[in-house]
């Protein structure tokens, strides 16, 4: 759970140099994150934690907060492969 | 006749195809006339050209700005490496997809190794240079003033790539130092032939793939039912043109956006949700219902993405057919690093 939101906190800065998130705040908030951004963010999860992000998962609630990647990514890796 | 989308982006071998000679072999290499005048006749029309070529990337290049050439190409690919990996880092560079892209050349080595390792490309044989302008795919039904400038378009792009690989720092403040202005505006005739064009041009960021007839987006200027709004976008390296699309039908309190389009070389801008919120707002005041139509085309999971977290639910199904409906309470901010302009409504009465 902390890898997970330390790789997304990475990854925010990467975006928006100035501003340092808390976990539960939203990431939309400022308007910024555009679709560009969610889409690298859901590369750069599926790459780092090996995991699938499907069309059913593109909910905002999934990813608004750095909270919220880090439940998604868990519950998403408690799924054993193959199933 | 093929179905073939039209290509986009020429790439040239140089020996013995653009010029008539090796280079390397130390030949008083000169451009072949024919293959000049199909150079600028496609650029013209807004066909965008490109290289893949074997050879020393300095002298080769010396050779066209010698020839008065060089500013031709976008994104030359001189080197060593097969033709097919050249191919597909042009298309990664222009952002267009390789099934846009042909590939013209005297070696059947060459043509074969690229029609081997990417079936989509349309390989040419050199002999066919002059025929190139009048094949149906390198052929637009209109040539726009955005299609005309299509290359300095791209030229300004590179230049901004190239200070955006450079820049230090986030990439928001990026995007600040770039003095982006949107402007959003209803379509009036002018537009007519650009909105076409981006509609058949345009596969990624696009809602639903619809395509429109000019007769038929001719129609939807004057009619109460429909909204057709166009956006252009500049920034301190030039404009970007005309990149943006939506068409909205009203039926009585329902709005419905029929189509939704941004063009691939905004992607990273940030300026889509401008477009959406600016609809959002226009249907708020005109107390309706928004919703938007989207059709998973396989190449445009990006669109998804955007209805998604610019805050549509998912209303309805249809088939393949996904109804989305809008948030309407909470219009988020637009991002303030763009300066958004909205010129005074044409009344439509």
């Amino acid at each position: 759970m902390e890898t997970v939101k330390a790789k997304v906190r990475e990854f925010l800065r990467g975006y928006i140099a100035d501003h340092e998130f808390a976990d539960d705040e939203d990431i939309f908030a400022s308007g910024y994150a555009n679709s560009l951004f969610v889409m690298q963010l859901i590369y750069m999860v599926e790459r780092e934690f090996q995991i699938t992000v499907g069309d059913e998962d593109l909910e905002f609630d999934n990813f608004r907060s750095i909270d919220a990647v880090a439940r998604l990514v868990t519950a998403k890796s408690a799924v054993p492969a193959g199933t | 006749m093929s179905d073939r989308k039209p290509v986009k982006c020429l790439v040239w071998d140089l020996d013995n195809t653009l010029w008539d000679g090796v280079l390397l072999e130390g030949d008083d290499v000169r451009p072949f006339p024919q293959a000049v005048a199909t150079l600028k006749a496609l650029d013209e029309r807004g066909v965008l050209h490109s290289i893949a070529s074997r050879n020393e990337p300095e002298p080769t290049l010396a050779k066209l700005r010698e020839f008065g050439l060089e500013e031709y190409f976008l994104y030359p690919q001189i080197g060593w490496q097969p033709k097919s990996a050249s191919l597909k880092a042009i298309a990664a560079d222009i952002n267009i997809g390789v099934d846009a892209l042909a590939f013209v050349d005297d070696q059947p080595y060459e043509r074969e190794e690229v029609a081997f390792s990417l079936p989509e490309v349309l390989v040419l044989d050199a002999v066919q240079v002059a025929d190139i302008p009048g094949m149906p795919e390198f052929t637009q039904r209109f040539v726009t003033a955005d299609s005309r400038r299509r290359r300095q378009m791209y030229q300004a792009d590179q230049h901004r790539k190239t200070a955006e690989a450079d820049f230090e720092g986030a990439q928001e403040a990026f995007l600040r130092s770039l003095d982006m202005r949107f402007t959003i505006k209803e379509a009036v005739r002018d537009d007519l032939q650009r909105a076409e064009e981006l509609t058949l041009r345009t596969n990624q960021l696009n809602t639903t793939g619809y395509t429109y007839s000019y007769a038929e987006l001719e129609s939807f200027l004057d009619s109460d039912r429909h909204l057709l709004l166009t956006a252009a976008l500049e920034d301190r390296y030039g404009p970007y043109g005309t990149i943006g699309l939506a068409l909205i039908e009203k039926s009585g309190t329902d709005w419905t956006i029929k189509l939704l389009l941004m063009s691939c070389r905004v992607m990273s801008r940030g300026v889509g949700t401008i477009l959406i919120n600016h609809i959002k707002r226009l249907a708020r005041d005109a107390g309706a219902r928004l919703l938007g139509e989207f059709v998973q085309t396989g190449r445009n999971r990006q669109m998804l993405i955007t209805y998604k977290f610019n805050r549509f639910t998912e209303a309805e199904r249809r088939g393949d057919l996904v109804l989305f409906q809008a948030d309407l309470e909470a219009i988020p901010p637009d991002p303030d690093h763009v300066q958004v302009i909205i010129p005074m409504r044409s009344s439509k009465s």
